[in-house]
This record gives structure tokens, C-alpha cells and sequence, in this order.
């Protein structure tokens, strides 16, 4: 069942000069088609200024299609009715965990969500328990937000979407500002929500070493989708994605670097562990 | 040319319950023409410490001193340190303000009283050396990419030409290519310029690439103090500190586990090519 579809979606806006007056148009999302099936791990890559943030806002209707249609749950984003079911179904996080916390209480900051649904209070109390539980940051609900890592507030904003019981997270670049222990923390949390509860995860990120636990990845450029695939087929291709000032991870990279010498191992490696095994083979 | 840290030790909010000590008993020395990467976990002191290093904070205990002098000494000139060493913060492209490229980067040589010609020329070479071409210099920067707002932040400090350079995570959030045109155009600073650089990172591989020595702090203390290849052979110690090394550094340690006897002291992609090719051919 697709959790998010698009068809021929696009997104123009007005580029103004310093007087504010119109001096040009921007598309900014061209003729998407997108078809996101409920429980998939999707990455989306891309330069700065691909579109990739355009498209994830579309995905929870902060941003309504200038053209074409997406549905987020079966549902139309352009009805205004729907929107508060959108908001529930498709959660959002973004890059800088500091702006997203308003709870003094990690516990309370969780509660938040389903407060503001409506959500009976001995409800919230067993939302926020096992939102809480899932990121792995339940010894923390009486902490302060402020004395948090970094990581640990991303897993905190990531609890206070699921407490929202979503189908669909998108997280808008959530590992830019953390340190390697954060950025392990936070794809092992998605890792886990995605294989045991089964919920969607679409992931933007600029760091391709996280994009190998995906199933699907979209790499997007100018507005457009330009490639599609699963990570091992999509990292197969080092120059294209250069060309789009993307990169491979280091071990997909040292396999590439090895076949341009004429070394017979494979194409599109993404561990240390696949990498390894192959040259163990070749010895 | 050099600074001099010396068992610096500095806490927030001294002597009450909130105490947090974020430097604890300091010292190095940074010489002249050095590319220094300093690494650790969010909260380990990172940017206390280069706080210190141009003067923001004072050390409640140990001094600084630069090129001989103490930066504490009552009659120091804090103002003329702070153009000596410049500090370039996460996110610089936040605090660009002024109506057009050229006013913005001439901000700081204005600051530091020069004529109006030599702040043009300023300008100008330092808009030059980050790379943004004559037609960008009368348009908003608000208009501009993130890579090249973050370049001209860069260049608003080059203006008022630094010996030494600080730049705290200057490639977050920008895509693979804008990340590795900033630290090219770092690398150039040091080379041709001479400006010493202190790059904090996240990123152990670029830190491996452009680095010649690397701190590590840990709790707020210096925990080491080495060449990238030294420190980066402590795989088990970094990830304990919630750090980690390059992805191709743990390659070769996989390889050796697997009973490949292929070299260790690998840090890079080119180095892990070599090594790779040897125990192949």
C-alpha cells in the first residue's frame, strides 16, 4: 500500500529582487512521480538546492503543489480538510534539534503532540512510555532537554512525532550538526522504528554512509528525480553522482578505486565487512 | 609566531551547584604554519577551548600567551588578538547582515580603523581568495548559495588578515562537493597564505585528508595530542569517547581480524589503495 504518491508533482515560486518586486519564477519541483509504499526506508540525496527539502515539505503539506498532486495516506494534500490527518500520518524532523524541543521535561516535551490532538491523559502517559522506549531514551524522561546531547535531543524529537502514532517520518538532514556517536544513535533509532514497528522512514541526508540501510534511495537534481534504486545500484555509479557533487561512501569508494586498477571486485560494495569478504576471495 | 596554552582550566558557573568544568588543566602549543584538527563528542569543551584562543573567554586558571605575551595581562590588546586570530563559528552564513557581498566583507577591516582604500583592497583580495568571481560583489548575499554564503562569511574574516584561523565545523550542512570545495579552499589558506589553521570537525576523514596533527578532547581534557596516523590507530579508545576513525582506517583493521596481513597504519583512500594493491599483488 503506498504510504505517499505523487504524479506529475511540481512546485514554483517567485524569485523577487531587493524591492520585493517579482524578477523571475522558480521551479523548484519538477513532474515528480513518487510511489512510497508503507514500511519502506527511503533516502533522498542531492545537492544543496536539488529540491530535496521542497519534496519533503510536500510530504506533510507545509508546502502545497503548485501543479500535480501528492497524496500522503491516500489522502489529497491540496484538501484543506485533510491536513491535520496529514500532519498525524507524515511527522517531520528537522536539521537543528534545538529549534524543535519546547518541553522544559524530555517527558512532557514528548507528551506534547498527542496533547495537542486531544489525546486523554492516561493516553499520553503510554504514548510518551513507548515513543520514549522505542529511541532508546526512556531513563532520560525526567531529564532536561538542554543537558542533552545532541543526539540524544534528535532522539527526543524523534519520540515526539511517534507519540503522534505517524505511518510516515521524514527527517529533513537530521545528522548535520551531530557528532559520529549522535549520528550512530539516530540511524540505529530509525533502524529499529523501521524494522519493528514498520513505520515508513524517508531520510534526507547529505552523509552517503547512512544512506545504505535504506531500501529505496532517490537522488534528486534541478527538481527532478535522476536516479532511483537500491543503494548498492544507485552507488554503483561513482562518476555520475560526482557529476551531481555527490559522493560514494569511503568503502564503495576504495572497491572503485581498486577496479579502475584492473582488481575484479564488484561494483557498488557498502561495508567493511562486503569489502573484506571480497578480498579475502581474491587472495 | 605561536600560542601557548598552558594548564588552562576553565569552568561555568564557578563555584555553585550548576559547576560544569569544561577545560580541565590544558596545554600545547601551537606553532607557526601548522594544520591542527582538534576532534570530540558535542559537550567535550571543543569550543570553550577556541573561545580561548582568541580571547572571548579568559582562563580562570593557567595562562595563554601569544607570541610571548599574555593575553590576560591588563594592558593586552584584546581587539588587534581578535583580528590576529580569526574565528569562524558554526553556520557563518547566519551572521551575514549587510545589503551587498562587498559591504559585508568589508565590515571587519572597517572595525579595525583602516583607510578607505586599503578596506576595499581587503575586500577585494579576500573575496578573491575564497573564490566568489566580481559579479556576485553588489548583489545580497541573502540571494546566494549555501556554499557561497558560507564562503563569503569566510572571507569577511580573511579581510582582516588573520595569522591563525579557526573554523569550527565549517562544512555542516553542506553537500558532498560544497564540503570538499571548502576544505580545499582551507588547504590553499594554509599553503599559499600561511595562515595556520585549526579545524574542528566531526568528520575523522577529513580530518585524516587535510590535517598534519590532531587534538582529541575528552571530558574536557586533552586526551591526545599526535600526528592523524598515531592518534587514528587507537580505534577502540576514540569509539569509547563516542569518536571514530575513517571508514578506511576500519577496513584495514577488519582485513587484519580476518587474518589479511595488510598494513595498519592506513588513512586515507589513496593509502588504503596502496595497501590494498600489495598483499593483492
Amino acid at each position: 500500500m503506498s504510504i505517499i504518491k505523487s504524479e506529475k508533482l511540481a512546485y514554483e515560486y517567485f524569485r523577487r529582487d531587493k524591492d520585493g518586486a517579482v524578477d523571475g519564477i522558480v521551479r523548484a519541483l519538477n513532474d515528480i512521480d513518487l510511489d512510497i509504499s508503507q514500511g519502506d526506508f527511503v533516502a533522498i540525496l542531492g545537492h544543496n538546492g536539488s529540491g530535496k527539502s521542497t519534496l519533503a515539505k510536500h510530504m506533510n503539506a507545509i508546502l502545497y503543489p503548485s501543479e500535480g498532486t501528492i497524496w500522503v495516506n491516500g489522502m489529497d494534500s491540496k484538501e484543506p480538510e485533510h491536513l491535520w490527518e496529514i500532519r498525524r500520518s507524515a511527522g517531520m524532523v528537522f536539521q537543528n534539534p534545538d529549534n524543535q524541543i519546547i518541553g522544559n521535561v524530555v517527558e512532557e516535551d514528548v507528551g506534547f503532540g498527542p496533547e495537542n490532538m486531544g489525546v486523554p491523559t492516561k493516553e499520553i502517559w503510554e504514548r510518551v512510555e513507548e515513543s520514549l522506549k522505542a529511541v532508546g531514551m526512556y531513563a532520560y524522561r525526567k531529564s532536561a532537554p538542554g543537558k542533552l546531547s545532541g543526539g540524544q535531543k534528535q532522539r527526543v524529537a524523534i519520540a515526539g512525532v511517534l507519540a503522534m502514532h505517524p505511518k510516515c517520518i521524514v527527517l529533513d538532514e537530521p545528522t548535520a550538526m551531530l557528532d559520529p556517536m549522535g549520528r550512530r544513535e539516530v540511524i540505529r533509532a530509525l533502524r529499529a522504528l523501521n524494522d519493528v514497528e514498520n513505520i515508513t522512514v524517508i531520510l534526507i541526508t547529505h552523509y552517503m554512509e547512512e544512506v545504505i540501510y535504506a531500501n529505496k534511495v532517490f537522488v534528486m537534481d534541478q527538481g527532478n528525480i535522476v536516479m532511483e534504486g537500491t543503494p548498492r545500484q544507485v552507488f554503483s555509479h561513482v562518476e555520475e553522482l560526482e557529476q551531481l557533487r555527490l559522493t560514494v561512501p569511503q568503502v564503495t569508494r576504495l572497491a572503485h578505486e581498486l577496479r579502475k586498477t584492473g582488481v575484479r571486485i564488484p561494483e557498488g560494495i557498502l561495508t567493511a565487512e562486503e569489502f573484506a569478504e571480497a578480498i579475502c576471495r581474491l587472495l | 609566531m605561536s600560542i601557548i596554552v598552558n594548564h588552562v582550566s576553565y569552568s561555568y558557573n564557578p563555584g555553585t551547584a550548576m559547576e560544569v568544568k569544561a577545560l580541565n588543566d590544558i596545554s600545547f602549543t601551537v606553532s607557526d604554519g601548522e594544520f591542527i584538527g582538534l576532534i570530540g563528542h558535542t559537550g567535550c569543551g571543543k569550543s570553550t577551548l577556541v573561545q580561548h584562543l582568541n580571547g572571548l573567554l579568559k582562563p580562570q586558571q593557567g595562562e595563554i600567551c601569544y607570541n610571548g605575551e599574555n593575553i590576560s595581562d591588563a594592558d593586552y590588546d584584546l581587539r588587534a588578538l581578535r583580528s590576529r586570530v580569526g574565528l569562524i563559528f558554526q553556520y557563518p552564513e547566519h551572521q551575514l547582515f549587510e545589503e551587498d557581498v562587498f559591504t559585508d566583507v568589508s565590515f571587519g577591516p572597517r572595525n579595525q580603523g583602516l583607510s578607505d582604500s586599503e578596506i576595499e583592497m581587503r575586500a577585494y583580495e579576500a573575496l578573491t581568495q575564497v573564490g566568489i568571481p566580481d559579479e556576485y560583489f553588489y548583489q545580497s548575499p541573502f540571494d546566494l548559495s549555501g556554499g557561497e554564503k558560507r564562503r563569503i562569511a569566510i572571507a569577511g574574516v580573511l579581510a582582516m588578515k588573520p595569522e591563525v584561523l579557526i573554523l569550527d565545523e565549517p562544512t555542516a550542512g553542506l553537500d558532498p562537493k560544497g564540503r570538499e570545495d571548502i576544505l580545499n579552499l582551507i588547504r590553499n589558506l594554509h599553503e599559499k597564505e600561511h595562515i595556520t589553521i585549526i579545524l574542528v570537525s566531526h568528520s575523522m576523514e577529513d580530518i585524516a585528508e587535510y590535517a598534519d596533527r590532531i587534538l582529541v578532547m575528552h571530558e574536557a581534557k586533552l586526551v591526545y595530542d599526535d600526528s592523524p596516523r598515531s592518534v587514528f590507530a587507537h580505534e577502540e579508545e576514540l569509539k569509547a569517547m563516542g569518536l571514530s576513525v575513517p571508514a578506511v582506517t576500519s577496513i584495514m583493521h577488519l582485513l587484519r581480524e580476518k587474518g589479511v596481513g595488510v598494513r595498519q597504519d592506513v588513512i586515507t583512500i589513496e593509502e588504503g589503495l596502496k595497501a590494498c594493491l600489495e598483499i593483492l599483488h
